[in-house]
């Protein structure tokens, strides 16, 4: 009877995540009066696709022997530099793009060592930046999957892999790629969906205009020519390639790959010889790449921190506040979510997906629309803030659960329900200790995107309600460039200190 | 008595068919061919494969109850306990789902890992025990469960023949305290002949009903011979 | 945890419902109301004497403003709108919103500029800034197109003053504006979302010039001690920057509203603009300008599509833009 309601909740709740995606897009069309789309707007639709589709590779590419390298190597610092390495994705976008000039630009340390060297510079602007940036945001998170799934591969399969005397490349053959490719494909379609939705970056480093993406077709229709109907049918564009990525996803995905080990200590060999250099060089490779910029961003940040407004610890409290509620909301939704989809309630992924693809520009005016004439929005911003922030969080968190889910339900649970374990019982003593690992690390990362996040919040601000990206966004529009630097400087060291604490919990609750 | 009444598994090509019944107490090797259908049978009777037909205990249909209140025990092949959980609180689950225990509850634990030789085991994880030692540990939690029918399926295929012998005196003497009727798959006719009067045949889509061990053995019949070899 | 958003939602609608002086609602764009921006003073300085609340309401931009204006119609709290720019008028009055202003017009514009509708409340020169340790920094379009400099520009589908600079040249050049756009196409590094991202790039030395206001020096100067930036002059004329303020038709408040309006351009109000703004105030102030300004160059041209003329161009110099921009 305890899954029935499960199952009626999971099924309510993945209406609730539709109507906020969806349901925010219809009530903007609803609005409409004019239904067309503009001449640019087909231009933007193969940039969007392009770049994402780039990204999403390259980023799935270069995680592969980055993830390996991790799995199989122990050093010291190896746990701190896996979750420094998160780092990059909790960027706000704009602090990012800052940051990686900082290193690419014609200023930066790259150029000046090519011009010493006597070479031509390096310009970071075109497409290849906009997938330079995107790889610099993105390749941690699928780093971080695929090390998960790495951990996953028990231990006693490694060692019969070595018992037969199979060499890495077999290895990688038999366990190593069955796992990868489980893994890849909701990898690749959680950075294209990302991608797809790209504004600042691809702005900013494509260029020109010849880098417009569907994103800014949708920021001009709605702010500039105040064209309801194009912003919805841009936004239906939008929903239309997220759900034919998803259910591309959704069939390439084989299932359950790997019975359950014991939890043994040990899993991936660590072969000698020159595979030690190329892991040691891919580690190094990476964490000149993602570490380099937020490095910048660290000084650049350090001169104003002196000089910051007041209002900076308001908003910081406020921020750290929305966003803790918001990354709770969000896993208990993303949790009911993939347990659902484990039942066999699959319609659900798709549901779980949608925000991904959703404008958090189209959702925020459907929301304002929904509620302006009964409510004042500045009474709203908080909540509504919060409750949009918690569904753009959402497919991170699902796509981590998801697959451990599964995995959980293959191993155990048959001897759960042998045991009569349902309910509350089986989360508290089996859902909850067995997926601690990826739901710390994923309410981490929901946190910490709540806090960078300035979509809804613009919107709806009032005077009392400034958060502190919306602060950081105000100062550099004041020429104040180095408190704004500071501000995103304490900005970035409060998502990772949230990140942090809930990944350490969620390590720490997996270990006992 | 446990009465499988023209009971049909279907699962895509798969067919297997079983119409007999057993006394309360019994206990009953199920022995045949690989992929011939006897660990699907179990799952059957222990909720998790749909069938029609009804399976019924001392005339009670099973059916429309979930895994968790048949009264039934199952050990399975592997994953018998949580790794992440104490041998204590994998024991305590048979107890209580919900592991509320008492003083008592605790005191009862640990008697019964005195009785299957892990006294003072209980604080470990499955992960820092050997594979006998996970084995007792199971049966220990389905001694505590006290039901009725106790179902194994092959949980001590990977001990060796010493170790097995041994786990399979342990379920003997366990069924015979809670009076428990035990099907057992296995694959050694020598488990079949120490351990069960009754021996279910299945092969070529049917669980035959149960006939005495001896007899059958003293006696194969076609498939029986080929599947032993003889 | 969750109880905090939800606290200070109802902390908003406690202030909501315990004021029982008359509220004034002003809508204007974040950088306005922030604690640096001209909208503290300008509120204590109205708070003194109007014996009302004046509560700002802010929206990322100019054009964020109007857009949420245009959500909320009729049924808009706004009394008034402070902060849309020329180049959104037409669109502004075309909503029907907006009532006349019943000001008399300012006059510290360079043109005579008079709009029953919608009242100027400070304005400025587009420019390209650039370092003074830039040698020869162009003095034309032409030149720059000539030249090897890079420049940052903000996109004029995102962004007010990536619309001026589109508005600039189409009113420099006319029909030869696309012919300009592609000589300026190997000197665009990048083109931003906003004027924020643009300035930004040009201060971590991504480019030699950045598309801003030929007051933007003066920020430097006055606030940093810094006099080390420069806006170049252009001998085809600079395009304006008009802020305007309009009342709203449906404001409840109308005669605060009046008063306000009257305020914003009464010398108190305007003296705040220079300093907080960074731009010039739309009446003379009778102690002039702060010192600092005089150093700023100024443009002997000034240039100002007329609002239905800038109205109507819009949409296709953009799509020029774009097109010369993306071959």
């Amino acid at each position: 009877m305890a899954s029935r309601a499960g199952q009626i909740s999971a099924a309510l709740l993945g209406l609730a995540v539709a109507a906020l995606t969806l349901g925010s897009a219809a009530m903007t069309a609803g609005h409409a009066t004019d239904w067309s789309l503009g001449p640019a707007d087909g231009a933007a639709l193969r940039f969007t696709l392009l770049q994402a589709a780039l990204s999403a590779a390259v980023s799935g590419v270069l995680a592969i022997p980055l993830a390996r390298a991790l799995a199989r190597r122990r050093f010291p610092g190896r746990s701190l530099l896996i979750r420094l390495l998160a780092a990059p994705f909790l960027l706000p976008v704009v602090v990012a793009v800052l940051g990686l000039l900082a290193v690419f630009g014609r200023a930066g340390p790259v150029n000046a060592a090519l011009a010493a060297a006597g070479l031509p510079p390096l310009s970071i602007y075109g497409l290849h930046g906009v997938v330079i940036a995107h790889v610099f945001l993105n390749l941690p998170l699928v780093t971080r999957m695929l090390l998960q799934g790495w951990q996953a591969i028990p231990a006693e399969r490694f060692r019969l892999a070595e018992a037969l005397g199979m060499p890495p490349p077999s290895q990688f053959r038999h366990l190593e790629w069955p796992m990868l490719r489980s893994l890849l494909p909701g990898a690749f379609a959680t950075v294209f969906l990302l991608c797809l939705t790209s504004f600042a970056v691809a702005l900013t480093l494509g260029g020109g205009p010849k880098a417009s993406t569907l994103e800014l077709a949708i920021y001009q229709a709605l702010r500039f020519d105040f064209d309801l109907g194009r912003a919805a049918l841009l936004a239906a564009v939008q929903f239309g390639l997220c759900a034919a990525v998803t259910l591309a996803t959704l069939r390439l995905t084989p299932g359950g790959v790997f019975g359950p080990g014991v939890d043994r200590a040990g899993g991936v060999s660590s072969p000698p010889g020159w595979r030690h250099g190329a892991d040691a060089l891919a580690i190094g490779l990476a964490v000149a790449f993602l570490l380099g910029p937020l490095l910048a961003v660290m000084l650049r940040g350090l001169p104003g921190l002196a000089g910051l407004p007041l209002t900076v610890w308001p908003a910081l409290g406020r921020s750290v506040a929305l966003s803790i509620a918001s990354a709770l909301l969000a896993s208990t939704a993303a949790l009911t979510l993939a347990l659902a989809v484990t039942r066999g309630q699959s319609w659900l992924e798709i549901a779980a997906m949608l925000p991904l693809s959703a404008s958090g520009l189209v959702m925020g005016t459907g929301l304002f629309l929904a509620v302006h004439p009964t409510i004042s929005p500045e009474s709203l911003a908080l909540p509504v803030t919060l409750m949009v922030n918690a569904t753009m969080a959402l497919p991170y968190l699902f796509r981590l659960l998801l697959p451990e889910a599964r995995a959980l339900r293959a191993d155990y649970g048959r001897l759960s329900e042998s045991l009569g374990l349902t309910g509350v019982a089986r989360l508290r003593l089996v859902t909850l200790p067995r997926l601690a690992r990826p739901l710390g690390f994923g309410t981490g990362l929901a946190a910490a995107l709540s806090m960078g996040d300035l979509g809804v919040i613009a919107l709806f601000a009032g005077e009392r309600t400034e958060t502190l990206p919306l602060l950081v966004q105000r100062l550099m529009g004041a020429y104040r460039m180095e408190a704004a630097a500071a501000a995103a400087l304490v900005l970035v060291a409060a998502s990772f200190a949230l990140f942090w604490a809930f990944d350490r919990w969620g390590a720490a609750r997996a270990a006992t | 008595m446990l009465r499988l009444d023209r009971v049909e598994i279907s699962q895509g090509t798969f067919r297997l068919t079983a119409d007999w019944q057993v006394s309360a107490g019994e206990k009953v090797a199920v022995i045949g061919p690989s992929g011939a259908g006897k660990s699907t049978l179990l799952m059957a009777l222990a909720g998790f494969v749909p069938y029609a037909g009804k399976v019924l205990w001392q005339g009670g249909d099973l059916g429309p109850m979930p895994p968790g209140e048949r009264p039934l025990s199952i050990l399975f092949q592997d994953q018998n306990l949580f790794p992440h959980l104490t041998v204590a609180q994998n024991l305590g689950l048979g107890i209580s789902p919900r592991l509320s225990l008492g003083a008592e509850d605790h005191a009862r634990i640990e008697t019964t890992l005195q009785r299957v030789g892990l006294g003072g085991m209980g604080a470990r994880k499955p992960g820092q025990l050997s594979g006998g030692q996970i084995g007792r540990a199971a049966l220990a939690r389905a001694l505590l469960r006290a039901r009725s029918i106790l179902l194994l399926d092959e949980p001590f295929a990977a001990l060796g023949p010493a170790l097995k012998a041994e786990m399979l005196d342990l379920v003997a003497e366990t069924a015979a305290e809670t009076g428990a009727t035990v099907l057992m798959v296995t694959h050694d006719p020598a488990d079949a002949r120490r351990f069960a009067g009754l021996t279910v045949l299945v092969e070529a889509g049917i669980a035959h009903a149960p006939q005495p061990t001896a007899d059958l053995f003293a006696n194969p019949p076609p498939a029986l011979q080929a599947y032993l070899g003889q | 945890m969750k109880t905090i958003p939800l606290a200070a939602g109802f902390a908003c609608l406690a202030t909501l419902a315990a004021a029982d002086t008359p509220v004034l609602d002003v809508y204007t764009y974040d950088s306005f109301a922030a604690e640096w921006g001209p909208g503290p003073a300008i509120e204590k300085g109205f708070e003194a004497t109007c014996g009302c609340d004046l509560r700002f309401v802010t929206a990322g931009d100019g054009a964020a403003l109007l857009a949420r204006v245009q959500l909320e119609g009729a049924a808009s709290a706004a009394d008034v709108v402070v902060g849309i720019d020329t180049n959104l008028t037409a669109a502004a009055r075309a909503t029907g919103l907006f009532a006349p202003h019943g000001q008399p017009a300012v006059t510290g514009l360079p043109m005579a500029y008079d709009d029953a509708d919608f009242l100027p409340f400070d304005w400025g020169w587009f420019a390209f800034v650039h370092n003074k340790t830039l040698a020869n920094p162009p003095k034309s379009f032409e030149e720059l197109a000539a030249s090897d400099l890079k420049i940052v520009i903000e996109d004029p589908r995102s962004s007010t003053p990536g619309l001026g600079l589109v508005m600039w040249v189409k009113a420099a050049y006319g029909d030869r504006a696309a012919e300009i756009w592609a000589g300026l196409k190997d000197n665009i590094v990048t083109v931003t979302p906003g004027w924020s991202e643009a300035y930004g790039l040009f201060l971590e030395g991504e480019a030699d010039m950045v598309l801003s206001y030929t007051t933007s020096p003066a920020y430097h100067l006055i606030a940093e001690s810094d006099d080390s930036k420069a806006a170049a002059a252009f001998g085809e004329g600079h395009y304006m920057q008009v802020e305007v303020a309009g009342k709203l038709a449906a404001s409840d408040q109308p005669a605060l509203a009046d008063a306000f309006l009257a305020y914003l351009v009464s010398d108190a109000a305007q003296n705040v603009i220079p300093t907080t703004n960074w731009m010039y105030p739309a009446n003379p102030l009778t102690a002039g300008l702060p010192k600092g300004f005089e150093t700023l160059i100024q443009p002997e041209k000034s240039l100002l599509m007329a609002q239905d003329e800038a109205g109507a161009l819009r949409d296709a110099a953009v799509a020029e833009w774009q097109a010369a921009l993306a071959k």
